[in-house]
């Protein structure tokens, strides 16, 4: 895995009248229950250690009230820890004065919104242009630089409408553009597709994933939708009450859950079109038949392997070179959803 | 026993009347010291009233119509509206009330520009202080509920009778509706939008000038159509301590049970307040034409 652009490190917040006494009963493993009961704080973030790789889409994933919406806007500092690191290149976000603060908020990261957050008496242009002028550029000129972004996200036409004009989903690629328009490496992403609906959601995520292979940015994806987790992300943590429960590659999850929390999350999905064939394969082993490459799913592989007369396939990686096989009953069986899951049988390499 | 009679065991008649005397003769004393230098303080705000008076009587009748023609078209964008506006001042000159109306224009926009540029920072600070709102919401409760006379006497007691003690008392009971909607707007700016502006970094500047007041604006304008409203209610009390103007005849019609004369100028002041309550209220609905979601499909 590539180096890590944001190390969040022991991370705490609290939320009560008076954090730090509660801090050490945290600490000693008081439950969420208690703390609220005998003592009147409310645990937002226990112990939160992530590595959020660089250049790669992070998706953090949980119910409401797990604590997501809290850790992401401890990356730009929105939200005071109790207590951590919030390392972005090795330095401490949570260490740093009020104006380099706002440094850090105007160059380096943005953020898109769940209700997108868009100033409603400022026009689409001017929105997108926002993240700009608060850096001190002019008006006009902001405009000028940013509208190569609002033509990206297809909104070319729209300069001079308000945000109240415009549907749910176009308003959200004004909150795209707008946080792309600063040239910030990393992009924190809070829900930004939950409020819309499901086809103008995939539409969404389209964008994001072809703006991403473009622009290989850092980003931090808030959902709590396991569907757009896997869809996009090439990490997934997920959170619990206000903890972290498993971290790691998506495909490790599906086969992995480490608990019944996310064995429950995971159960429902369509592990034909999620699955990666490289990830139940028998690494090492050659077989007769089709080539087929490592990140097929398995939905397509089925087609492939039962059509090959040794109802097989071999395992190519993107050199072309075979790292593997599978057949067709073990790709059948990778559908099926598993009765019980044990970490040890896996073969995820 | 003493305790279920029904008279109050009030203070000694002496002592009360000791204790008033030694208000009235601090709050004396107090006016002897400092009025002459409060006198001054104001004296500018005077002078402009003055100029401003005798600006408005300078100026020929038509220019003034037409002027007043042109601020309620840039205002409200109605032909109604300006209709209306050249009928009310024809009438209101051919009924022999152009001066007064003149003078008490004077005194309804030198108040209001004081309650604008005092009322609406104290609104904003009011919006950023949990504690100044508690400090000053009941202050302007009293302001709001004191009967006006009350408050005249130490004014008058102070500055003596004029234009300028009856402007502060203008001030005292139109200001606090712009600082409470100055107010009540900045705390209701969409926090969403609030939130975006703190992520891209923006200053506290450019938080309260580029987003909180132009979001707090339709608030904030309804404050300013709600003073100018009170500062016009306020005409006929000033008058009795001196202001010129519509008020004047209208104390006079009282005294004399002047029918005719009360009416007339009653519903001059009337007209006033109509047509600045339409042609603020429609200006401050304009600022928001950018909520309106037309042009949606």
């Amino acid at each position: 895995m590539t180096n890590s652009k944001i190390q969040i490190d022991h991370l705490y917040k609290i939320f009560g009248a008076n954090p730090q006494s509660a801090l050490p009963l945290v600490k000693d493993g008081i439950s969420k229950q208690d703390l609220l009961e005998k003592h009147g704080h409310v645990l937002g973030l226990n112990d939160i250690n992530i590595d959020v790789p660089d250049r790669c889409i992070t998706v953090i994933m949980g119910l409401s009230g797990s604590g997501k919406s809290t850790l992401i806007r401890h990356i730009n500092r929105l939200i005071e820890p109790t207590a951590g690191r919030m390392l972005v290149d090795g330095h401490d976000v949570l260490a740093m004065s009020k104006s380099q603060l706002i440094d850090f908020r105007r160059y380096k990261a943005s953020m898109v919104f769940q209700k997108f957050g868009l100033h409603v008496h400022r026009t689409v242009a001017e929105n997108v242009a926002y993240g700009l002028t608060v850096q001190g550029i002019r008006l006009p000129k902001a405009k000028k630089q940013s509208h190569k972004w609002l033509e990206r996200v297809g909104l070319a036409g729209f300069e001079n409408h308000f945000p109240a004009q415009l549907s749910g989903g176009m308003q959200q690629r004004v909150g795209l553009a707008r946080a792309l328009a600063t040239d910030a490496e990393i992009l924190l992403m809070d829900e930004a597709f939950s409020a819309l609906d499901p086809l103008i959601r995939t539409d969404m995520q389209d964008v994001l994933l072809d703006l991403q292979t473009e622009l290989h940015k850092t980003i931090v994806f808030i959902t709590h939708d396991l569907d757009e987790a896997l869809r996009i992300g090439d990490k997934i943590a997920i959170l619990r009450d206000g903890s972290l429960i498993q971290q790691g590659d998506p495909q490790h999850l599906i086969m992995h859950p480490a608990d019944d929390y996310i064995f429950d999350f995971v159960k429902d999905i369509n592990r034909g079109r999620v699955l990666k064939v490289k990830t139940i394969m028998n690494a090492g082993q050659t077989v007769q038949g089709p080539e087929i490459p490592a990140d097929m799913v398995l939905e397509e592989a089925l087609q492939l392997a039962s059509g090959s007369e040794t109802r097989a396939a071999n395992i190519v990686d993107s050199d072309n070179s075979v790292i593997g096989s599978i057949s067709l009953d073990q790709i059948v069986a990778g559908l099926a959803r598993p009765q019980v899951d044990s970490p040890s049988e896996g073969q995820y390499r | 026993m003493d305790f279920w009679t029904n008279k109050f065991p009030e203070m000694g008649r002496t002592e009360l009347r000791d204790l008033k005397k030694g208000i009235d003769a601090g709050f004396r004393s107090f006016s002897r010291a400092f009025g002459e230098d409060l006198e001054n303080l104001f004296h500018p705000l005077l002078t402009f009233l003055v100029w401003l008076e005798k600006l408005l009587l300078a100026t020929p009748w038509p220019l003034i119509i037409i002027i007043m023609a042109a601020l309620a078209w840039l205002g409200a964008r109605s032909l109604w509206i300006v209709g209306g506006v050249i009928v009310s001042f024809l009438l209101i000159g051919y009924f022999g009330m152009w001066e007064d109306t003149m003078s008490t224009l004077a005194i309804i926009s030198v108040a209001t520009s004081v309650c604008v540029i005092v009322g609406i920072p104290l609104g904003i600070l009011m919006a950023r202080s949990d504690r100044l709102q508690s400090i000053i919401t009941p202050i302007l409760d009293v302001m709001q509920t004191i009967p006006a006379f009350v408050y005249l006497i130490p004014v008058v007691m102070l500055l003596g009778i004029g234009k300028v003690p009856g402007l502060i008392s203008v001030c005292i009971y139109a200001i606090p509706p712009i600082v409470r909607l100055t107010n009540l707007g900045i705390r209701l700016v969409d926090k969403e939008a609030l939130e975006a502006a703190d992520a891209f970094g923006a200053s506290y500047r450019q938080r309260l000038f580029g987003v909180q007041i132009p979001l707090a604006l339709p608030n904030i304008f309804a404050g300013v159509n709600q003073t100018i409203m009170m500062a016009l209610s306020m005409v006929v009390i000033a008058s009795m301590i001196g202001v010129a103007g519509l008020g004047v005849p209208v104390l006079r019609a009282i005294s004399n049970q002047y029918l005719a004369l009360g009416l007339m100028n009653g519903l001059a002041i009337v007209a006033l307040a109509i047509i600045f309550d339409r042609v603020s209220q429609s200006y401050g609905q304009r600022l928001q034409r950018h909520r309106q979601g037309i042009n949606h499909d």
